[in-house]
């Protein structure tokens, strides 16, 4: 079965002062199929672990493995990444002016799966998505996230997934400054992807909000770069209930 | 333009990626015209390029005049540097061909060969085009116009049979917008000038596809200096479209044009040039329209090839409710410099203009945005908008803003927009996170740059667009 396998992960970001350790040693394992949730307090190195793995320029891996199926994920390019099967829906996805949503889409796809997708079912299969995302079809037109609204970005973030249909997922706090009605339509896109593919997935969150509609099969507390307790869907109840505090207190080099 | 941009589909991944990093249109014919002709400029030169069109007299004085004028202009010391051009060393006329054909069949196989490659027999047979133009060198080779455009009076011949055949119109409108001293270049023009195009559309007529007109520059250390010259008569229309192309030699060329536009009340002419010299040509080039009342003028400037282009497309704003609208797009890669802009001047009320600049630098490349709007007094409730953006690829590379402004008069609406933005890191990585290599990625974000631009330029120029971005891209990933 084909897993993501990270091994005692360092990794450190590029600052004005030089590079600065975030990560400290991270071991994971999440097979197909399976859901991940990593949750921690913020600047306990979530998103950096998120930027790592996709091979964002700014992070410095120092030592450590990640592999995807056996292949190793780090000596590859960041679309070499894109292509073998891993997906990253950003936090902050960024602009591109001029190019249309449906052109980006089609454009990835073709790199992706190595050809053009078929023109009759594309279409389709892309209006279909967008429906079920509550997305207006006049989306296809916007620009690339130029003057989308939080919730829009999200969604857009999520239609690509089900599109591009990737073997492993990453879902960088993609429940962050969405509404209800936004958390639960995301959602819904999530676990259809995990019905119809045998998708993994890393879900990275602060908030227990998003895994009363994404169950997840795992639960890691993630703090000061590394991964503090493990545990089932219960660790996330309980998280719900205490907050990060007990953790926080452990570690006071935890920046807010 | 190549054949292969008329059909695009056909064109399979390879043979894109097996095209890229060339200049696609750099060959050159063998040029026994161009060899035997003369270097250097004098009243001789002037007197035979005036004697072999068997032109009038007064043609032959005002291009001793221009000449005169030439010798007293000083060079431009602002813009690009220019100090690579040493007019002695230019073959100011080189002859091609002894007559013109009006089918390709017609045509000197060399040249015949040079037109199919930049694949405009296609363009023509596929009636993307109203009319067609190619110059080759000094002179136009190959001339034709829809017949039914000829029948409602259009006039679309070179310049050379329009001076000949239209004397009165010529003489009536020749050099009355630029006037041979207006500079340097335009004396230059005015001396020596050949080929060209020469429109005229009468009252009311509308030319619903473009004519079109294609330059060819063959022989090293050639001069290309057309002169063009575009009548729109009250409420008609026309689109002129025209492309540059000229082979790699290891010693410059110049291409000096002058165009002169006259739209009278309430016609439209629309002017696109997509310039993609190869990088050993300086392209310096007066072009102007004015615009009478109710008339509406476009210049739809792409720069993409050239060492050197300094070329500010201007528009006089004679006539109440006037409208004038510059779109221009540059783009500068290794070792050149694109100085372009516009001029908008503002001579009677009610006047509108708009400037609309993109460019992009990238190794090294320099883009200078330069623009001058001019409010005359008198011209009151006029209104000006400039939006002007620049991309840069890398760090190496240079782009510069001069917004010249100039109000005589208190009410008019003023605006001014500059950006300039750098490809980021976040954008490439969002791109190739997506499965986009590099180079894709890098394309994506310029051409997503410039298509508010792209889309005004006709089909098969916006495709050939695409297509020199992901050229000029190719270079730009280390």
């Amino acid at each position: 079965m084909p897993t993501l396998e990270i091994r005692d992960l360092h990794v450190s970001v590029e600052t004005k002062e030089g590079p600065k350790p975030i990560l400290r040693g991270v071991d994971l394992t999440i097979a197909s199929g399976e859901t991940h949730a990593i949750m921690g307090p913020n600047g306990s190195g979530k998103s950096t672990l998120a930027s790592a793995l996709a091979g964002h320029p700014k992070y410095t891996v120092t030592s450590g493995t990640a592999t995807l199926d056996g292949e190793d994920l780090l000596a590859m390019s960041v679309d070499e990444r894109a292509r073998a099967g891993l997906f990253l829906a950003m936090q902050y996805p960024v602009e591109v002016s001029g190019v249309s949503v449906a052109n980006f889409l089609r454009t990835a796809k073709t790199a992706i799966s190595g050809e053009a997708p078929a023109l009759r079912t594309w279409g389709k299969e892309v209006r279909g998505a967008m429906e079920n995302l509550r997305m207006d079809p006049a989306f296809a037109e916007r620009s690339v996230n130029e003057g989308f609204s939080g919730g829009e970005k999200k969604r857009h973030e999520i239609l690509q997934m089900e599109l591009f249909k990737p073997r492993f997922a990453i879902l960088d706090e993609t429940d962050s400054g969405l509404d209800v009605d936004a958390l639960r339509v995301v959602s819904e896109g999530v676990n259809r992807a995990k019905e119809e593919t045998d998708i993994g997935i890393l879900l990275i969150t602060h908030y227990t909000r998003i895994l009363r509609y994404i169950k997840p099969d795992f639960v890691h507390v993630f703090v000061d770069g590394k991964i503090a307790e493990e545990g089932g869907s219960e660790l996330a109840d309980r998280l719900e209930e205490e907050g990060y505090d007990k953790y926080l207190g452990a570690n006071k080099s935890v920046s807010a | 333009m190549s054949a292969e941009t008329q059909a695009p589909e056909q064109r399979s991944d390879d043979e894109i990626i097996a095209s890229i990093g060339s200049y696609e249109y750099g060959w050159h014919d063998s040029d026994a015209a161009g060899m035997s002709a003369q270097r250097g400029l004098s009243e001789e030169v002037v007197r035979n390029i005036s004697a072999l069109k068997s032109e009038p007299e007064w043609m032959l004085n005002q291009r001793l005049k221009a000449l005169r004028l030439f010798g007293k202009k000083p060079m431009p010391s602002w813009g690009s540097d220019l100090s690579g051009i040493h007019f002695d060393k230019i073959k100011y006329f080189v002859r091609s061909t002894e007559k013109q054909a009006t089918s390709w069949e017609d045509l000197p196989d060399d040249i015949k060969n040079t037109y199919d490659k930049l694949g405009i027999p296609e363009a023509e047979k596929q009636r993307l085009v109203a009319g067609v133009a190619a110059q080759y060198e000094s002179e136009v080779v190959y001339h034709q116009i829809r017949e039914d455009l000829e029948e409602q009076g259009v006039i679309f011949v070179d310049t050379d049979t329009g001076l000949r055949d239209y004397p009165e119109l010529f003489q009536e409108y020749f050099g009355t917008v630029i006037p041979a001293g207006d500079n340097k270049f335009s004396a230059l023009n005015s001396a020596v000038w050949s080929g060209g195009s020469f429109v005229y559309v009468p009252p009311g007529v509308h030319v619903e596809i473009p004519l079109q007109a294609y330059f060819r520059i063959n022989t090293e250390n050639m001069g290309q200096f057309e002169r063009t010259l575009i009548i729109a008569d009250e409420g008609s229309y026309v689109h002129y479209v025209e492309g540059c192309t000229a082979p790699i030699y290891t010693s410059d060329s110049l291409h000096s044009a002058v165009v002169e536009i006259i739209v009278k009340k309430n016609a439209r002419v629309r002017y696109t040039t997509i310039q993609n010299w190869s990088n050993n040509v300086y392209n310096l080039v007066t072009k102007r329209a004015t615009a009478a009342e109710g008339a509406q003028m476009e210049w739809v400037d792409g720069n993409i090839g050239s060492k050197v282009t300094m070329k500010y497309p201007a528009i006089y704003l004679l006539g109440e409710h006037a409208r004038g609208e510059t779109l221009s797009i540059a783009f500068a890669g290794e070792g050149q410099h694109q100085d372009a802009g516009a001029k908008m001047v503002h001579a009677a009320p009610n006047t509108s203009s708009s400037i609309v600049s993109k460019s992009v630098a990238r190794g090294g490349g320099r883009t200078s945005y330069r623009g001058l709007v001019q409010v005359l007094e008198g011209a009151s409730h006029s209104a000006s908008n400039v939006l002007c953006d620049a991309l840069l690829v890398d760090q190496i590379s240079r782009s510069d803003t001069y917004p010249y402004v100039d109000v005589r008069e208190d009410d008019v609406s003023m605006g001014h927009e500059a950006t300039v933005s750098r490809v980021s890191e976040d954008q490439l990585f969002y791109l190739m996170s997506r499965g986009m290599e590099e180079t894709e990625a890098m394309a994506m974000i310029v051409r997503g740059f410039v298509e508010p631009i792209a889309r005004e330029l006709p089909m098969e120029y916006a495709l050939e667009l695409n297509r020199l971005i992901e050229l000029q891209m190719e270079g730009s990933v280390g």
